[in-house]
């Protein structure tokens, strides 16, 4: 069969790239007459950058990028969208083994518990402090990630001073754990398999994990090129719905090792098998003797996890703001309301007959237990979706909310 | 009015690469060109060069942690944007084609920079060649070598002159439409399969 459209995807060695692997790999994008390409890439730098010249016409990409890009953050832009979302969760903080003893002796659990855990690390941050030691130096992928944000959410609900008195670094995914181990960093926050590569190799521990910042929460998104979106709605559609297909085959147990040994590969992220298993899993191997059993750990299909919802977006934008990165004003709100294409994503669905929210943002962590929700075709379960916290985040009130985290001017 | 030198610096882990860039600089009459091949302890490398272009290799994983460092103020005096304008569309495309990517301080006027990225670009584009060239070469030598090992092998087996094993070879290669270092590579797996493959417990015969 002659494929209809040509695509070509950038991706990052990640086991969250599952949907777009499986997607070509189990002929889900063939089936939709999509040639479908797939292109490795070293940095996120160089997503964004193939994408603005054309190279790619989608890409693997990190949920808050498209919206950075849009406001204009980054060196290089093209206008980016989001017609779909690529699961929720996959994250991990890694702390060294020398900072998970110390963390313990001031609490911490070997639960992943995000409250008792985040308090013991702000005691130890404090020590420092006042014995005006070095920093606690911790590494994201990005400025612009989830990681970077929700490291930062995490301990500054634990009262951490998180601009002052820690020091956060950038590094590329597959150098975490090499940096834990050479002792260049203390801890990080990563996508699968990269926490698990740490304890995997005896040098680091699993602290807590995004499912117990906050279940059920965005983290890598498909981006689209806008131009090349608008002029071939067509390819994009089958797009999605090859996606949407390969997400269900993620999220079938009996698939759980086929998919591993898929992303294991060489050409994807390259690392042993048992690596990919605990997240597809849910059960965590948090230390060399203990797992966890974390449920939503990473959600590839259940809860709308491919449904680009506008909330998610606001949310990084109301993080952007929190930490510098951008000024608030209803124009930048504008953007990052349009950056993020619900009505794409129901357009191509529609034909399926699938379940598909009725609403294009809801309040965030305000599911305490999983609730069937308004939808369109079949029935839709969402949540539970808490912030460990118990904060909510009603994209309606973003003035507030934004006002509510506004820190204190430096002295 | 005399403009003040340039400081460049050049950030590639591969050293040919960077120092096929570093003369092209030089000839242009750059003189204060900089090239650092490890990122180690980069962010005070940068802070003491203080450079006005900064030239990274696309392939570097680093690259997200260099932007970053580049929008901070504490590692460089000045901010830095991408490229010498946004809205030169070709010379960006021509820059991701070649792989190369361009930093400059802000302020810095265009036509200042065109000519340093341009020369970036064309002396990447240069060295792919050479690359490919020097991989052609060494695959074609590697032919040269399974074609000897093949004529050898029907030498001995068939006892053949070296003349006839290698019309042999060419003739089953035009006929299969094939390669003949193919041929060749798959007549050496055979032969090599069947020297080991004598089966069980004859390992020790020969």
């Amino acid at each position: 069969m002659k494929a209809d459209h040509q695509i070509t995807a950038g991706f990052m060695p990640l086991l969250d790239s599952a949907l777009i692997v499986a997607a070509k790999e189990r002929g889900f994008a063939e089936a939709e007459g999509i040639d479908l390409t797939l292109a490795r890439e070293t940095s996120w730098a160089n997503i964004r950058d193939r994408l603005a010249v054309g190279h790619f016409q989608v890409a693997h990409m990190l949920a808050p990028m498209p919206i950075a890009c849009n406001l204009g953050l980054t060196p290089l832009a093209s206008r980016t969208i989001v017609p779909m979302a690529l699961g929720l969760g996959g994250n991990g903080v890694t702390v060294s083994l020398a900072l998970w003893q110390q963390m313990e002796e001031h609490g911490a659990r070997n639960d992943l518990d995000a409250a008792a855990n985040g308090r013991a690390l702000k005691a130890i941050v404090e020590k420092r402090v006042q014995a005006k030691g070095t920093r606690l130096r911790f590494a994201v992928v990005h400025p612009h990630s989830g990681h970077n944000y929700e490291l930062r959410y995490w301990l500054a609900a634990c009262d951490v001073d998180v601009e002052r008195s820690i020091e956060i670094v950038i590094l590329p995914p597959p150098l975490m754990a090499d940096a834990l181990w050479a002792g260049n960093i203390d801890g990080y926050c990563v996508g699968e398999p990269w926490n698990t590569a740490a304890v995997a190799q005896s040098f680091g521990h699993i602290a807590t994990c995004k499912a117990a910042i906050w279940r059920s929460s965005p983290e890598k998104v498909l981006g689209a090129q806008e131009r090349w979106a608008e002029s071939h709605p067509e390819p994009l559609s089958a797009l999605l719905r090859a996606l949407y297909r390969a997400a269900l085959w993620c999220a079938e147990p009996a698939n759980r090792e086929e998919l591993a040994r898929l992303l294991s590969s060489p050409t994807y992220v390259n690392r042993p098998m048992e690596w990919m298993l605990p997240a597809l899993s849910g059960d965590i191997r948090v230390s060399t003797e203990k797992i966890v059993r974390v449920d939503d750990f990473f959600v590839p299909h259940a809860k709308a996890a491919t449904f680009p919802w506008k909330s998610h977006a606001l949310w990084f934008y109301t993080q952007m703001v929190r930490w510098g990165h951008i000024g608030h004003d209803k124009a930048n709100e504008t953007v990052v309301r349009n950056s993020y294409r619900p009505d794409l994503y129901r357009a191509a669905l529609k034909p399926l007959g699938v379940a598909l929210p009725g609403a294009n943002a809801k309040v965030e962590g305000a599911l305490k237990v999983a609730t069937p929700v308004g939808s369109s075709g079949a029935s839709l379960t969402l949540g539970p979706d808490g912030l460990f916290d118990g904060g909510l985040f009603d994209p309606d009130q973003i003035d507030a909310y934004i006002a509510a985290q506004a820190r204190p001017p430096r002295p | 009015m005399t403009l003040r030198a340039l400081t460049v610096l050049v950030i590639d882990e591969n050293r040919l690469r960077a120092s096929i860039i570093e003369t092209g600089l030089r000839e242009a009459g750059h003189q204060n060109v900089t090239i650092i091949h490890d990122i180690n302890g980069i962010a005070r490398r940068i802070q003491d060069i203080n450079p006005d272009v900064i030239v990274i290799d696309l392939g570097n994983p680093n690259r997200d942690m260099l932007e970053n460092m580049f929008q901070l103020s504490r590692a460089v005096k000045r901010p830095i944007a991408m490229f010498v304008d946004r809205s030169d569309v070709a010379s960006i495309e021509a820059a991701v084609e070649a792989g190369v990517s361009a930093y400059v301080v802000d302020g810095l006027k265009q036509e200042r920079v065109k000519p340093i990225l341009d020369m970036a670009v064309s002396r990447f584009n240069a060295y792919s060649r050479l690359q490919r060239e020097l991989d052609d070469a060494r695959s074609e030598l590697e032919s040269r070598k399974l074609v000897e090992r093949a004529k050898g092998i029907l030498m001995r087996s068939k006892g053949l002159s070296e003349e006839s094993a290698y019309a042999l070879l060419r003739k089953t290669a035009m006929n299969q439409n094939r390669k003949i270092a193919e041929i060749a590579q798959s007549l050496i797996t055979a032969a090599d399969l069947l020297d080991s493959g004598t089966g069980p417990g004859t390992g020790d015969d020969r």
